[in-house]
């Protein structure tokens, strides 16, 4: 009976891996960013805010994803049409753990110069779930 | 232990075991479909979703294979992927994925807009239209090609932008 319980939880627990929310990503980064440095207070909007709109190198996160991430924006080089980053206006974002994390790791190498930290990724999924609907 | 207690645990275990096979079947019909998605397919997601998706035969393959081997240094950003779905890439384009660090750093990469057979093809194009705004880019087919997405390069249906268009009407 034991080894089915576990059985259970562990096919449950790879179930799960498959339907990630902005929330649960969003969870599973925080918890990360507290495994990497105690005390974490928890991630912060307000961090996340500014990390979006502070001019790292020569780019932002809003040079491509615009000053509003509610609003569609345009890759810096190609001109490519980026769609909305916030969850709100755009519920396709963030449903996938291994496609958030494949655009943390280009992005930040590309903007910051070096991979961002789990509690930087965590401030920042958090003001994007923050932001409600379209202006 | 009653027969009646070890029917119940029976029944729990019949649910649990049931609730556990429908859980494994889920979860590798999801693995079954991220695995099966075809080598085109994949390309043109993770590919076309910066640029256009350049067809295959646009490049030579040992062109192909350098610009697979330094994706993390593509073009000034980093567009690395995982080796999986590198594999399906470069098996789209019919090359051999490239090992973990292939192609000397300090190597310039190719580039389709510097082919000879490019500039053969572009060279009644004027030279404000490359640097029209709404080109931005030779990179950038769609401006000029608005098949690009679909791989058509038709020279019937090019509209340069700025360009008076005698056989088509703009629609917008």
């Amino acid at each position: 009976m034991r080894i089915t319980l576990s059985t259970i939880a562990a096919l449950f627990l790879s179930g799960a891996l498959h339907a990630e929310t902005p929330a649960s990503l969003l969870q599973s980064y925080a918890g990360e960013a507290a495994a990497a440095s105690r005390p974490y207070a928890g991630p912060s909007t307000s961090a996340g805010d500014r990390f979006f709109h502070q001019q790292h190198k020569d780019w932002s996160c809003a040079s491509c994803h615009t000053p509003d991430p509610r609003r569609g924006g345009s890759h810096a080089v190609t001109g490519k049409t980026i769609q909305p980053l916030a969850p709100s206006v755009n519920p396709a974002r963030f449903q996938d753990r291994s496609k958030a994390d494949k655009w943390f790791k280009r992005n930040c190498n590309d903007t910051v110069g070096r991979e961002c930290t789990a509690a930087e990724k965590a401030d920042v999924l958090a003001y994007l779930i923050s932001l409600g609907g379209a202006k | 232990m009653s027969e009646r207690n070890r029917a119940g645990i029976r029944l729990v275990d019949w649910f649990v075991w049931s609730g556990a096979t429908l859980l494994l079947v889920y979860g590798l019909v999801c693995e079954a479909g991220a695995a099966t998605s075809s080598p085109a397919a994949v390309f043109a997601e993770e590919c076309g979703v910066c640029h256009v998706a350049y067809p295959g035969n646009l490049m030579q393959a040992a062109d192909w294979s350098k610009v697979l081997g330094s994706l993390d240094r593509h073009y000034g950003v980093d567009a690395s992927l995982d080796p999986q779905v590198l594999a399906a890439v470069a098996s789209h384009l019919r090359v051999r994925p490239p090992a973990t660090k292939a192609g000397d750093s300090s190597e310039a990469l190719p580039r389709i807009t510097t082919s000879g057979w490019f500039r053969r093809e572009h060279d009644e194009v004027p030279a404000k239209a490359w640097s029209s705004p709404a080109v931005k880019s030779a990179a950038n087919c769609s401006a000029c090609h608005p098949g690009a997405e679909r791989g058509d390069f038709n020279e019937h249906s090019i509209r340069i932008p700025g360009e008076v268009h005698h056989e088509h009407k703009r629609e917008d």
